[in-house]
C-alpha cells in the first residue's frame, strides 16, 4: 500500500475528531489491556520467559545468514520452495507467477501483514486474480476497501453498525433483514467465506515463525480461516520477511508462551498450526505445492545496527494496546501498515524517515510500550535514535531546531541561562494572572491549541537549590 | 530470485561486521538444533499422573470445548451416540481411516452411520484421533498423515477428537519430546506435513473485541478421553 505516513499530524487531528473512530476506540482498548493482565497473573514465570525469549531472537539475529540457509535446506528437503525476495516488487512478482502458472482465479488469503506492506491485493486484481481475504477482520476492511488499522485487530476502528451495513451492501440477497448482532454476522461471514475457501485455487498466508530445524511455517490464529486457506486449495504460498526464523520447536514453543498471552490476553491462540512442505505421499488432503516467499524489503539493513532489537518483534501488538497515542488517533493516522510504538519504529526503517518523519515524534515516551514488550524491545530508545536521525539530517523542523539550538546556547552559559529563564518564569507567571495556567502562548499556539501550559509559580528549581544550599542541607 | 538470495545474505553479514560463519560456529549452530534444549518450563506446563489429565480437562472445558470421560475403548462408540444425541446432531458422521479408531466396536451403536476418509463440505461431523492432549493450555496435537486427513479437523462443524489418556503430555515441549521418540525422525523428516495444535472451537473477536465462537473453524469440540491405552500401542493413530 502507498504510505501516507507525511500526513501524520493531519490524518491524527481528523481522528480525534471522528466520533465513531472515538466510540470504537473506547470499548476495544479495555477489554486488551484487562485481559493481557489477567492472562500474565495466571503465569507467575512471565518476566523470566520474556527473557528467555528475547535471548532466543538475539542469538538467532547474530546468526541469521546460517539459520536462514539452514531453513531454505529444510524447506527443500521436504519438496517445498523457497524465493529469496530483496523487496515488494521482486515478492509480488513470485505471487504472480506461481498464481499464473496455476491458472488461478480466485486466491484466499489469511492475514498477512507482509502482504499488506508488498500491497499484493490490488496487484493480484490488476492482474485479473480475485484475492480474498479470510480473516473477520481483514475481509471486512477489504469490502470497506480500507487498510488495516491495527496489527492484530484490523477492524480495530469499527463498531458492529459498520460491520452490518458493509454486509448488507456487499452480500445481496442474503436474508430478508440486515443482520446487526455480532452472532448473526459472523454466521453469514462464514457461509459467504466458505464457498470461497472451497473454490479457492491458491492459498497465501503470513508466517509468525519459520522453524529452521524442520524447515516449518507457523502460523497463529484464532478463526481457522488461515488453516483453510492453506489446506483446501492447490498451492500454499507462505510470505515471511527474513525475521521470522527461529532455530527449534523447543524455541517456538518458549516464544508461543509469551506471544498469545501479550497479544489477545489467551493463555495460547485457538490454532497453532506447523506447515512443513506439500501433501507427502498417501495423504488425503493437502495442497499439492508449499512456497516459502522471504522477504527482505529493508531489514537486513537493521542488522547489527542500531534497531536490531526492532528485528525481536513477534507483531503481538502488546505496545499498540497500550500506547496512549494509538489510543487517542488510533491506526489508520500512521499512514501504513504498521501503528503505535511499533510502527513509530518500524515503518521509518522501512520507508525512510523522511517519508514518515512525524512517527517517532508521536509519543508522549511514557516507556509503556516498552514495559509490555514480550520481546523488551527498547522502543522508546530506538524512537529517540530517530529522532536523533531527524535533527541531523535537518528534517526536524525549523522552529523546534532552533529553539534547540537556543537552548543549547544559553544552556552552555549558566548565568545568561538562569538570567533569560528567571526572566521569562516570572513573566509567565505574570501573563497567568494567578489561574496556574496559560491558554494560549504566543509563538506557541501550535502547543496550546490542545493543551494549557501550567504557569511557572515563580521560583526556579536553581532559586530553591541554592536557597536548600544556604540554609545548610546537602 | 536469483540475485536476491546472496544480497540478503550478504547485507546481514555486513551488518554482522563478518563473513560467512566459520567452521566451528557453523558445527556449533548445527548442535544446537541436534540437542535442541529445552528452556524454562512453567509450573502450568509440569504437572504428573492424575494431575495432569485434571489439567488438561480443566483447561480444555475453560476454552469452550467439551470433554467426555469413558473407562476404555469400548465405550468410545456409545460415548459419541450419547454426545450427538444429547445436541440434537446427525449421527453421520466421517471418520479417520485410523487403524486404533477401526477396532473400536462400532457395532454396538447401529444408528451411528460412519464414512472413512477426508472431509468434504457437507460433512457435518467428523471423528479423529489426536497425537497428544497437552494439558498445559488444554491443547489437542493433531498431526496429519494418511489416517488423519487434516480436513477433518477443519471443515464439519462438529470436530469429536478421540484421545486416549496416556497420550495427554504436561508441555508442549513433552508433545515433540514424543513425536521425536515415536517417530525416530530428525531435522527435516520430523514433522509431518500438518501439525495443528487446536485449543476449542473456533471464535474470533474482530468485531468490537468481543469473542464468539464457531467461525470459519468447528464451532464444537468435543473430546473424548479415554482412560485405558487400549490393544496396540501404535503413534496415537497417525
Amino acid at each position: 500500500m502507498q504510505p501516507t505516513s507525511h500526513a501524520f499530524k493531519a490524518e491524527a487531528e481528523r481522528g480525534l475528531f471522528d466520533a465513531a473512530l472515538q466510540r470504537a476506540l473506547g470499548k476495544a482498548r479495555g477489554t486488551f489491556l484487562d485481559r493481557r493482565r489477567q492472562a500474565i497473573a495466571r503465569l507467575p514465570e512471565f518476566e523470566a520467559l520474556r527473557e528467555i525469549a528475547r535471548g532466543i531472537k538475539d542469538h538467532t539475529l547474530a546468526n541469521l545468514d546460517a539459520y536462514l540457509e539452514i531453513f531454505e535446506a529444510n524447506v527443500r528437503t521436504n519438496g517445498g520452495e523457497v524465493h529469496w525476495c530483496a523487496n515488494a516488487e521482486e515478492a509480488r512478482a513470485v505471487v504472480l507467477s506461481i498464481c499464473r502458472r496455476l491458472g488461478a482465479r480466485l486466491v484466499t488469503k489469511g492475514k498477512s501483514m507482509i502482504a499488506e506492506e508488498i500491497g499484493l491485493n490490488d496487484f493480484l486484481a490488476a492482474h485479473a486474480i480475485t484475492p480474498v481475504e479470510t480473516d473477520l477482520g481483514e475481509y471486512i476492511i477489504q469490502l470497506r476497501g480500507e487498510p488495516p488499522s491495527h496489527i492484530i485487530a484490523p477492524a480495530f476502528h469499527l463498531n458492529k453498525e459498520e460491520w452490518a451495513e458493509a454486509f448488507a451492501k456487499h452480500h445481496p440477497g442474503r436474508g430478508a433483514r440486515p443482520r446487526t448482532e455480532r452472532k448473526e454476522l459472523l454466521d453469514e461471514a462464514r457461509e459467504v467465506l466458505r464457498e470461497r475457501f472451497l473454490a479457492a485455487d491458491v492459498g497465501i498466508t503470513g508466517a509468525n515463525f519459520l522453524i529452521a530445524e524442520t524447515g516449518s511455517s507457523v502460523i497463529v490464529t484464532n478463526e481457522g480461516n488461515g488453516d483453510l486457506t492453506q489446506t483446501l486449495p492447490r498451492a500454499h504460498v507462505v510470505l515471511a520477511s527474513i525475521e521470522k526464523v527461529v532455530p527449534t520447536l523447543e524455541d517456538v514453543s518458549t516464544i508461543l508462551r509469551v506471544l498469545a498471552r501479550s497479544a489477545t490476553g489467551q493463555d495460547i491462540s485457538t490454532y497453532t498450526t506447523f506447515s512443513t512442505g506439500p501433501r507427502r505421499p498417501g495423504d488425503p488432503d493437502g495442497p499439492e505445492e508449499y512456497h516459502v516467499i522471504l522477504l527482505d524489503n529493508g531489514r537486513s539493513a537493521l542488522v547489527g545496527g542500531e534497531f536490531q532489537d526492532m528485528l525481536r518483534c513477534i507483531r503481538c501488538a502488546a505496545c499498540i494496546n497500550h500506547c496512549p497515542v494509538y489510543g487517542a488517533v488510533g491506526g489508520h493516522a500512521y499512514g501504513w501498515v504498521y501503528s503505535g510504538p511499533m510502527g513509530a519504529v518500524l515503518t521509518p526503517a522501512l520507508i525512510g524517515i523522511e517519508r514518515a518523519r512525524d512517527l517517532p515524534n508521536a509519543s508522549s515516551f511514557c516507556g509503556r510500550c516498552e514495559a509490555v514488550c514480550p520481546m523488551k524491545i527498547p522502543l522508546p530508545r530506538m524512537m529517540r535514535h530517530w529522532r536523533e536521525r531527524e535533527f541531523e539530517r535537518r528534517l526536524t523542523p525549523a522552529a523546534s531546531r532552533y529553539g534547540l539550538r537556543a537552548w543549547v546556547f544559553l544552556a552552555k552559559r549558566p548565568a545568561l541561562y538562569r538570567l533569560v529563564f528567571g526572566l521569562a518564569a516570572r513573566l509567565l507567571a505574570r501573563l497567568a494572572r494567578g489561574r496556574g495556567r496559560l491558554r494560549s502562548l504566543p509563538l506557541a499556539g501550535g502547543w496550546t491549541l490542545g493543551r494549557d501550559l501550567p504557569a511557572p509559580e515563580g521560583r526556579s528549581f536553581q532559586d530553591l537549590w541554592a536557597a536548600r544550599r544556604r540554609a545548610g542541607g546537602g | 530470485m536469483a540475485g536476491a538470495r546472496e544480497a540478503i545474505l550478504n547485507a546481514i553479514r555486513r551488518g554482522l561486521r563478518r563473513g560467512p560463519l566459520d567452521a566451528e560456529r557453523r558445527a556449533a549452530l548445527e548442535r544446537r538444533l541436534v540437542e535442541h534444549p529445552s528452556h524454562l518450563l512453567p509450573a502450568i506446563a509440569r504437572h504428573d499422573g492424575a494431575e495432569r489429565v485434571r489439567r488438561f480437562v480443566e483447561r480444555a472445558e475453560a476454552e469452550f470445548a467439551t470433554v467426555a470421560r469413558i473407562a476404555g475403548p469400548a465405550a468410545v462408540p456409545g460415548a459419541i451416540a450419547a454426545y450427538l444425541a444429547q445436541r440434537n446432531l446427525p449421527s453421520t458422521a466421517v471418520m479417520a481411516p485410523d487403524q486404533w479408531l477401526e477396532r473400536v466396536p462400532w457395532e454396538d451403536e447401529p444408528l451411528l452411520r460412519l464414512r472413512k476418509g477426508r472431509a468434504e463440505a457437507d460433512d457435518a461431523v467428523s471423528v479423529t484421533t489426536a497425537f497428544a492432549g497437552i494439558a498445559e493450555t488444554g491443547t489437542l496435537m493433531l498431526a496429519s498423515g494418511p489416517a488423519s486427513p487434516t480436513t477433518l479437523n477443519l471443515l464439519p462443524e462438529t470436530h469429536i477428537a478421540v484421545l486416549r489418556e496416556s497420550r495427554v503430555v504436561a508441555s508442549y515441549e513433552e508433545a515433540w519430546q514424543r513425536l521425536r521418540e515415536e517417530t525416530g525422525r530428525v531435522g527435516a523428516g520430523l514433522l509431518p506435513r500438518n501439525v495443528m495444535w487446536v485449543t476449542g472451537p473456533s471464535r474470533s473477536a474482530d468485531i468490537e473485541q468481543t469473542i464468539e465462537l464457531g467461525v470459519h473453524g468447528p464451532r464444537r469440540v468435543h473430546i473424548v478421553l479415554v482412560a485405558e491405552a487400549g490393544e496396540g500401542g501404535d503413534g496415537g493413530g497417525r
